[in-house]
């Protein structure tokens, strides 16, 4: 009973991947497609093209990057949207030029950080990284500040806590799901960025990596970095769930009793 | 009006409609003057030569390039390319999401067959599709239609998977006491549950949607604003860098009020939107 119950379970988990592997591998078997090589000789060629070496010359820095950029991002973005979220005045004079920050798409910030920073080093696409992920945080930040259950808030008033009191305990935890919401957006972007920001100028990087294989035609090379880069992707989605779900566990208990399950 | 100096936040929501309109008009103001304050803020910095002019050029210039754009042909070419291959893609991408949505959602089975896959692929960034499309299209517009397409359809894939999902049981178990058919539980029990969902999509895909036009178009050089943009920067016309990027910007902010208008009017009977006017 058990037993296939765990046999149910695997086969829903695993089916559709292995029948989509399989599909991909039968049907490329053969292929002499210069573009769409048989799976099989790019699993061959992925250890052979992502050594040790390479992966601490072109992966880390990519990572690190992006590390450094999203975590900016999430400082900054808390700090100043709990400020503006809790100034009234302050929303209402930021909020347009906000929005406008916003809606410009991130990829558009390449070229006129390229203008201050140039784009060779380090600094450019970290400052792009950065500045690609703020605007969700922040925004979202804002409004899980002003959504605050005003019983909670006013509660606190009436206990007299203490105005970081009342931040660390009242605030923060009450704004934590719209932050993490915003957190989530601002990560994809972040992948978005650290990829882009590798194609301009001569670089180094896993972005930069594939788009040398393109260019110089080695297809099953730059197949296995597409694959790498959705494995990261898959990866970074996975610790963010790792970390959310345990932060947020008393909000999702608590929409589970609010919905009766 | 007077204002009492508290700081407390709940308190315009508590105010009466009167006083809370004309409140929102001041705001309206406060942010029309934010707006200023940062313009000329960058003015200024450019002007005094704070900032290197040659990087950040006085605003008004930023303005006098962005109207003499509005005078040339190929500006309004790129720009009606770039709508146009965001409204495709978006659309190919709701059309796809929503139908698949609803048919993987009304069964259990598939429900839970698929999910290992959707949650696999759905975090892989679709820049990494971008070497592929190359060698498949160039700089064709079905680059960047496939790249858009990629981003945004997950985007309506899950929120449509929420929305069927959530559908009342009790709401269901009625409408199969009446005996109603298939396609009328979708019409009338999952359709209205999963509105908001959709909604909430197109909101999301359509900002995602803009993002990955602009980038194939940047990157790649699909014809469009994105890549009027990297031409006039690495031609050293830097002002009108800046003025391409402040009509994308105007785009996305365009964008974002479509969505929410269509968010609007599309869930008019919601109580989400009905409270809010109330």
């Amino acid at each position: 009973m058990n037993a296939a119950r765990l046999a149910r379970r695997a086969f829903m988990l695993l089916g559709l991947p292995l029948i989509l592997l399989a599909a991909w591998w039968v049907a490329s078997a053969g292929s002499t497609s210069p573009f769409w090589p048989p799976l099989q000789t790019i699993l061959e060629t992925f250890p052979k093209t992502w050594t040790w070496d390479r992966i601490v010359s072109d992966v880390f820095p990519s990572l690190a990057r992006l590390g450094i950029g999203y975590a900016l991002a999430v400082i900054v973005g808390i700090v100043a949207g709990t400020a503006i979220g809790l100034m009234p005045r302050l929303r209402a004079l930021s909020e347009p030029v906000l929005e406008f920050f916003r809606a410009v798409p991130p990829p558009v910030l390449v070229p006129i950080i390229a203008l201050f920073a140039g784009y060779t080093g380090w600094l450019g696409k970290i400052v792009t990284i950065a500045l690609g992920c703020l605007w969700p945080i922040l925004l979202n930040t804002v409004e899980g500040v002003r959504g605050l259950e005003p019983v909670l808030t006013d509660t606190a008033r009436s206990y007299h806590l203490s105005r970081w009191r009342r931040l660390v305990f009242v605030v923060l935890p009450g704004a934590s799901p719209r932050i993490f919401t915003g957190a989530r957006q601002a990560l994809s972007i972040g992948v978005i960025l650290m990829v882009i920001s590798e194609l301009f100028g001569a670089n180094r990087g896993l972005g930069a990596a594939i788009v040398q294989f393109q260019r110089s035609f080695a297809i099953p090379q730059m197949w296995t970095g597409i694959i790498l880069l959705g494995l990261i992707g898959v990866m970074l989605a996975a610790i963010f769930k790792v970390v959310e779900s345990r932060m947020l566990a008393w909000y999702v208990g608590q929409r589970q009793i609010e919905r009766g399950e | 009006m007077t204002t009492t100096p508290t700081a407390a936040p709940p308190a315009p929501r508590a105010a009466r409609p009167r006083t809370r309109r004309s409140g929102r008009r001041n705001d309206a103001w406060l942010g029309v003057l934010g707006v200023l304050i940062v313009l000329a803020g960058a003015e200024l910095l450019s002007r005094t030569g704070i900032v290197n002019p040659d990087f950040l050029p006085p605003v008004t210039e930023m303005y006098a390039s962005l109207f003499q754009l509005l005078g040339e042909g190929s500006f309004w070419e790129s720009l009606w390319l770039t709508v146009r291959g965001w409204a495709v893609g978006l659309a190919a991408a709701m059309a796809l999401g929503v139908l698949v949505g609803f048919v993987i959602g009304s069964s259990r089975f598939l429900r839970e067959f698929t999910n290992s896959t959707v949650e696999f692929l759905r975090p892989i960034p679709s820049v990494a599709l971008i070497p592929l499309v190359v060698l498949m299209f160039g700089t064709k517009p079905a680059s960047a239609f496939l790249l858009v397409l990629y981003a945004a359809f997950w985007q309506v894939l899950v929120q449509v998977l929420y929305g069927v999902a959530d559908v009342d049981p009790v709401a269901r178990d009625t409408a199969r006491s009446y005996r109603f058919g298939p396609l009328r539980v979708a019409r009338s029990v999952i359709y209205p549950t999963a509105l908001p969902y959709i909604m909430t999509a197109f909101r999301l895909a359509a900002a995602v949607a803009l993002i990955l036009e602009i980038t194939a178009e940047l990157v790649i050089g699909v014809p469009g604003l994105g890549r009027d943009i990297g031409i006039a920067q690495s031609s050293g016309n830097v002002p009108e860098t800046y003025a391409l990027v402040i009509v994308v910007g105007l785009i996305g902010v365009a964008v974002n009020l479509f969505a929410r208008f269509v968010e609007r009017k599309a869930l008019w009977w919601h109580p989400s939107v009905r409270s809010e006017v109330a």
